[in-house]
């Protein structure tokens, strides 16, 4: 459990660093340092997104596998990092 | 003639198939027609003659085209995330122990683990190296020198079966992505009993769906977003009435005017005022008023104006106003006489309202804008030409040829102060740039077959829309040349201005001294005409004159005259 927080202590002490997200693939999300709604947004739009970023992926090329996602937008940054059964999500704001 | 050649065969033989040799084997020719050279004369032999002959298939072209398929976009806002069947995602309890127990999985903290050196690499990479970062975002792009284009970028179409005509176009306010049109017909009792009198707003995107409706009770002639709240728009209809809406409100107008006090003729334009609490509009028409109103009292109108510019009673109709929001207490109105009227709203009495009257053009103003950047110089549009004045001088400091077609609607660019653009009755729009080219267009874009009828550029003047008389409204985008504004433009430009304001004004000073002058020669100025005798000898000596002239010249025309005269009695005495 502490590994887990620790983790995630060590991740938002980074410069830009807005927010975590931790989201199961069902879209629930389960450690969240946003507000509730936001968290429930991106918890089922990036999961959306996740599943068919790995299908683009895996389309192209059956060997092939999804391995990180990052979103530029003129904002922030998303950066998702997927695994089988769970989602990492970072929100950074770029340097400038 | 027949050839005929009889031979006899076995009937078992009958059917075989023909075994060909040789004619040496059977030398018997049944008939050799030599060439006859007598033929040969009917025939002229023809110049070298090139005949191309190919063999090819034979090849058709078919065109196809699907039928457009119309799309919608829908989006599905996600509110709560694939709880299991035994989680009741409303009750917060039960979800705080479905994350707890999740959070004890060992594969939870591996994975955690794993992800989040993953992504720590990924953060520290953003945050040593900026890949999105701007090199030399400071030094301008230098204006390349290159030929002024305006693509045009989509056409919205009156979706009704019937086509009205889209009479006037606004922008939305400052960033201008959506556009709303106003649709009626103009020509007297043109309107089809079965006519949509519906108005529409559409978004740049999408132009198969209008964004909104807008539904009053008679067509919309001129339409404008309130630049302060632009949610709110002001319309005036064909019936003079006057009516606002909001956008989040629906379709219908949230207010009114009372039909006794509005306008008796359609409402040609509508313009917002400058005021504390961004609901003041006034509104003009043929009907020779110019009314205020306040949104929030549509009942009636808050001040009135009878556009009467000899204060004899005849009263002008007005077609266009301008107001200008640095100058809060002046206007101007354009006539349908072709006169423009600079008044001020807070004079004491009305005959005071009017203070200044431009001759204008030779036919109703279609245009008339204050120039954004030059708020004394303003452009105004009738007949076939448009013309830039300056406030203090009655005669246009600068004026375009007479063009070919009639001239409907003027625009300055919001961000290049020498640029302008005009719509004609022929369905093109002219871009001037006053300082390249005066005598011409520096782009002439045909936009369309329909006429015209209103054309207005967007805020950051790299847009514009132009809309036309069979219901399209198309939207171009202008080149970089012509909506970037140039190094020095603005002080070239005012010194242009400067310069021609000067020279009309010494045109004007010169022609007043010439008049005086002309009047100080004679004493007695009060009454120019002679006197009965004096009269009849002017007219003497002018005949006298004028038959000496006549025969000095005489002289020399004379055989000319007689050979001419000859035929001429010839044909009086044979009617």
């Amino acid at each position: 459990m502490s590994e887990v927080e620790e983790t995630i202590k060590r991740l938002s002490a980074h410069k830009g660093v807005e927010g975590i997200v931790v989201v199961n693939m069902e879209g629930i999300s389960i450690r969240s340092t946003l507000d509730p709604e936001k968290t429930v947004q991106y918890a089922a739009l990036i999961t959306q997104l996740t599943a068919k970023a790995r299908s683009v992926v895996r389309e192209l090329d059956p060997q092939n596998d999804l391995t990180f996602l990052r979103i530029r937008s003129k904002k922030h940054e998303i950066m998702v990092s997927p695994d089988k059964e769970y989602i990492l999500i970072v929100l950074q704001n770029p340097t400038n | 003639m027949e050839i005929v050649y009889v031979y006899q065969r076995k009937r078992k033989e009958f059917g075989r198939q023909p075994i060909l040799s040789d004619c040496l084997a059977h030398p018997s020719t049944c008939l050799d027609i030599l060439p006859d050279p007598q033929y040969a004369r009917n025939y002229v032999e023809r110049n070298p003659c090139s005949v191309e002959i190919q063999s090819l298939p034979d090849r058709s072209e078919h065109e196809v085209n699907t039928e457009s398929i119309s799309f919608t976009n829908r989006g599905i806002l996600h509110l709560q995330g694939g709880w299991p069947k035994d989680v009741d995602p409303t009750d917060v309890e039960h979800t705080i122990r479905y994350r707890k127990k999740i959070e004890k999985d060992d594969e939870y903290l591996r994975v955690v683990k794993s992800l989040g050196d993953t992504m720590e690499h990924c953060i520290k990479q953003n945050n040593a190296i900026d890949i999105y970062e701007e090199y030399f975002a400071e030094i301008n792009d230098a204006i390349e020198i290159e030929q002024p284009w305006a693509k045009s970028l989509n056409v919205y179409r009156d979706p009704n079966p019937i086509k009205r005509a889209a009479t006037s176009v606004s922008w939305y306010p400052d960033d201008g992505h959506k556009i709303a049109v106003a649709y009626s017909v103009l020509q007297f009792q043109q309107m089809p009993a079965n006519m949509s009198l519906d108005s529409y707003i559409w978004d740049i995107e999408n132009p198969n769906i209008p964004d909104h409706t807008l539904t009053p009770q008679s067509p919309i002639v001129s339409l404008k977003y309130n630049p302060k709240d632009p949610h709110v728009l002001v319309g005036g209809c064909y019936n003079g009435l006057l009516s606002y809406w909001d956008v989040r409100k629906g379709s219908y107008p949230v207010d009114t005017s009372s039909i006794e006090k509005s306008h008796r003729d359609p409402v040609y334009n509508v313009a917002w005022v400058q005021s504390k609490s961004g609901s003041e509009f006034f509104s003009v028409s043929t009907d020779g008023q110019v009314l205020w109103w306040d949104i929030r009292k549509l009942a009636e109108p808050t001040e009135s104006l009878l556009l009467d510019p000899e204060k004899n009673g005849n009263i002008v109709g007005g077609t266009v106003l301008d107001f200008e929001t640095t100058m809060p207490t002046k206007f101007m109105v354009g006539a349908e006489n072709g006169t423009v009227l600079m008044c001020n709203k807070k004079a004491k009495n009305p005959g005071e309202k009017i203070t200044h009257i431009y001759p204008g053009h030779h036919g109703p103003i279609r245009a008339l804008q204050r120039n954004p950047f030059f708020p004394k110089n303003f452009l105004t549009v009738g007949d076939w030409t448009a013309k830039i004045w300056a406030e203090d001088i009655r005669s246009p400091i600068m004026a375009t040829k007479y063009g070919l077609s009639y001239l409907t609607d003027a625009c300055w660019s919001p961000t290049r102060p020498s640029v302008f653009c005009t719509s004609k009755l022929d369905g093109t729009v002219d871009i001037w740039d006053n300082l390249f080219k005066q005598n011409e267009p520096t782009l002439t874009v045909q936009v369309c077959n329909a006429p015209l009828h209103s054309v207005k550029v967007q805020e950051h003047g790299k847009m514009f829309a132009a809309t036309a008389r069979d219901g399209t409204t198309t939207i171009l985008e202008l080149c970089d040349g012509l909506s970037r504004i140039q190094n020095n433009e603005k002080s070239t430009f005012s010194q242009m201005l400067e310069r021609e304001a000067k020279r009309e004004k010494t045109l004007e000073s010169s022609a007043r001294e010439r008049r005086i002058k002309g009047q100080q020669k004679r004493p007695t100025s009060a009454s120019m005409r002679p006197t009965a005798q004096a009269l009849e000898e002017l007219i003497k000596s002018a005949d006298d004159d004028f038959f000496l002239t006549i025969e000095q010249a005489g002289f020399q025309i004379k055989p000319a005259q007689q050979a001419n005269e000859v035929p001429e009695v010839a044909q009086s005495a044979n009617p």
